[in-house]
């Protein structure tokens, strides 16, 4: 078995983590994703349609622009790789483009997604529009709230929002729901998973979709600075797609330095929190071993963070991977860092990132960067779903 | 012959599989609704482990397995309650069911041999794949006379149902159509029996329950048509949802398929 990390075995491992832990009432619908999705993916046509929609629709390539005030005062140099310029506003669309295309070629006539933030909502049911597919997303009822403007956007689109009421009310439970749904409508649903996480092939087919971002930051990179390779990468990471896409294609070299950064809440230790890579132990969550917060009994505890794109008890199998093998940096960013990494973006560069991105941001000053060093943060998404949040925390921010 | 094969050898046909969760709806009801359910003729008995995302339950047993969880419940009480249970039940198969992460969290070893040791005969783990089971517990569950359970839809390749019926020495949970457990069977008049024909034209090794979506006397009967019996679990959860007495409803539950 050798196991890269760009790639996982055959039965969906990087390492010990991965796998398909679902029950047989779903076990048609994944097996038939699994020996599918490489050669619907290598398909020319697939590309074809794949690239002109990334091209056209979504608006890619995002620019790689270089941070000089932010640069300035973390004495280093910073790059944002704008996917928050991406069509619907984060990196998301890239994922749902490419999967509702797959869904086509599957036949399938409906799709449904979870969503937190709701951008991956958002992508969803814009794509949907897109195909003339019927959309149905399921959100958690606090997530509902504090991001209410995706949750019009989304009806505005034509989508069904159904309201998660389970649990902590969060990403994890509309993970629970759409499955459920999924469970119940076996013939004609695809489930359009939002992030590097659920049954094998979900992650390894979130990470290929999301890997534009790192393929154009190599071309980027090599025409402002010379070099493919810059020295650090920095992601936030909920379930870890928009990570995945910004690692991808520096995976295997090890002279780039990955960080990974997960929302610490009110404090890793404080029980309100969502770092999963300091509080996680191995465990199953949406039909994949994977780094979970969970009790001494196996139960799993019900995450906290300021930021509903972050707010999930796990990471991807694959972020777990690199956690273990200590390929990547994991550091966590509290609630209030977060926030105050959304004004400082915003007055020194003119750019409103999502609750999400400000964690990733929240990191410049404990890299370690020196004044020769590249630096590219992922701008997973823009700011306009959290105005009301920012409204809310106006005070404390600056 | 083990304790499943002698119940399904001795009646044949008609067999009710009730299930119930742990701990619920309080933490001490396990122990005397095994007992009501066997005395009121409960052919088989499956016990639900608690879990806090139960993908494959519907809301009626969601919400018992919080309240289960809230009320103290969890693997090693569950083993503890169980302690003497073959002294009380000595005839009726016990099934454990739940999902696989507290499981491992507990460690497969120690649950196996606690469960044996308390006298439980099956295991159902939904999210157990066929595979894996093979690979990594199959040795352990049989070292401890274990017998797994698995899930058989109207989506599983003719293949695979034989390899789950090669694979156990207990029966198998046909799945009566799409959906979570305790939700209406919305399936076109037909469909489901063809699926029910089909399976039984394939001569297999072991007999067959149907569950989910089973609830009452006549749905009961209906299902027995086409297996050798049926498994009833949110009907009779719903039946426990507002008493004070748990087993006296469930007794009467029991009586009230079986009348
Ligand atoms: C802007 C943005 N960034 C990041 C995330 C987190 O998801 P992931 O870790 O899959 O990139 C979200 C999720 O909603 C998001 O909206």
């Amino acid at each position: 078995m050798s196991t890269t990390y760009q790639q996982p075995t055959e039965r969906g491992y990087y390492g010990q983590f991965g796998g398909a832990f679902i029950p047989e009432m779903l076990y048609p619908n994944v097996e038939e994703l699994r020996e599918n999705y490489l050669a619907i993916l290598a398909d020319p046509e697939f590309q074809q349609q794949y690239q002109l929609l990334l091209r056209d629709y979504v608006g890619r390539p995002t620019p790689l622009f270089e941070a000089k005030r932010l640069s300035a005062k973390y004495n280093t140099h910073i790059f944002l790789k704008r996917e928050d310029l991406c069509h619907t506003g984060a990196h998301k669309v890239n994922n749902t483009v490419g999967q509702i295309l797959l869904a086509k070629r599957l036949g399938k006539t409906r799709i449904i997604a979870e969503t937190g933030a709701g951008q991956h909502g958002v992508a969803t049911a814009t794509v949907c529009a897109l195909m003339g597919m019927q959309c149905i997303v399921y959100m958690g009822e606090v997530d509902m709230e504090r991001q209410k403007p995706n949750v019009y956007r989304m009806r505005l689109l034509g989508a069904e929002v159904r309201a998660a009421m389970s649990g902590s009310r969060t990403l994890k439970d509309a993970t629970n729901e759409a499955i459920r749904d999924w469970i119940s409508n076996p013939v004609d649903t695809h489930y359009i998973i939002g992030s590097v996480v659920g049954p094998h092939p979900y992650p390894d087919l979130v990470a290929r979709l999301q890997a534009v971002i790192s393929e154009e930051m190599r071309k980027q990179l090599l025409e402002k600075t010379g070099s493919e390779l810059p020295d650090y990468v920095v992601a936030c990471v909920g379930g870890g797609s928009n990570a995945a896409g910004a690692f991808y294609h520096f995976l295997e070299e090890p002279a780039v330095k990955l960080v990974a950064v997960e929302a610490a809440g009110h404090g890793i230790h404080s029980g309100h929190s969502a770092a999963t890579s300091v509080l996680g132990k191995p465990g199953i969550i949406h039909g994949s071993r994977t780094l979970l917060m969970q009790d001494e009994d196996g139960q799993i505890t019900e995450p906290y963070s300021i930021s509903a794109g972050l707010d999930y008890p796990g990471i991807g199998p694959l972020h777990a991977f690199l956690a273990d093998a200590g390929r990547a940096r994991f550091i966590s960013i509290e609630d209030e860092d977060a926030l105050k990494a959304v004004a400082e973006c915003s007055r020194l560069e003119g750019i409103i990132p999502a609750l999400e991105t400000a964690h990733a941001l929240a990191v410049l000053g404990q890299l370690g960067a020196g004044p020769d060093d590249v630096v590219v943060v992922n701008l997973s998404g823009r700011g306009d779903k959290d105005l009301e949040t920012y409204v809310k925390y106006a005070d404390s921010m600056l | 012959m083990n304790r499943i094969q002698q119940a399904f050898q001795k009646k044949g046909k008609g067999l009710l599989n009730i299930y119930f969760t742990a701990g619920y709806p309080r933490l001490h009801d396990t122990v005397p609704l095994i007992q009501a359910v066997a005395a009121a003729g409960a052919d088989l008995i499956e016990i639900g482990m608690p879990f806090s995302d139960p993908l494959a339950d519907g809301p009626v047993i969601q919400a018992s397995s919080t309240v289960a969880l809230r009320n103290g419940m969890n693997l090693r009480v569950l083993f503890d309650q169980l302690q003497g249970i073959r002294e009380l039940v000595p005839d009726t198969p016990i099934l454990l069911m739940g999902y696989l992460n507290p499981v491992m969290q507990f460690g497969v070893e120690n649950f196996c041999r606690k469960a044996a040791a308390a006298g439980v005969d099956g295991v159902i783990l939904p999210d157990l794949p066929l595979d894996d089971y093979v690979q990594e517990y199959q040795e352990i569950f049989r070292r401890h006379s274990l017998r797994p359970v698995f899930l058989v839809t109207p989506q599983t390749a003719p293949a695979r149902i034989r390899r789950i019926d090669e694979l156990t020495d207990s029966f198998l949970y046909l799945v009566s159509g799409p959906g979570t457990t305790g939700g209406q069977n919305t399936q076109a008049e037909g469909v489901q029996e063809a699926y029910f024909q089909r399976i039984e034209d394939m001569q297999l090794r072991n007999p067959r329950l149907i569950g989910f979506g089973i609830s009452d006397k006549a749905s009961f009967r209906q299902a027995c048509r086409y297996a050798e019996g049926a498994i009833i679990g949110s009907a009779l959860i719903r039946a426990l949802e507002d008493t004070e007495d748990a087993p006296a409803a469930a007794q009467q539950f029991v009586r009230s398929v079986l009348a």
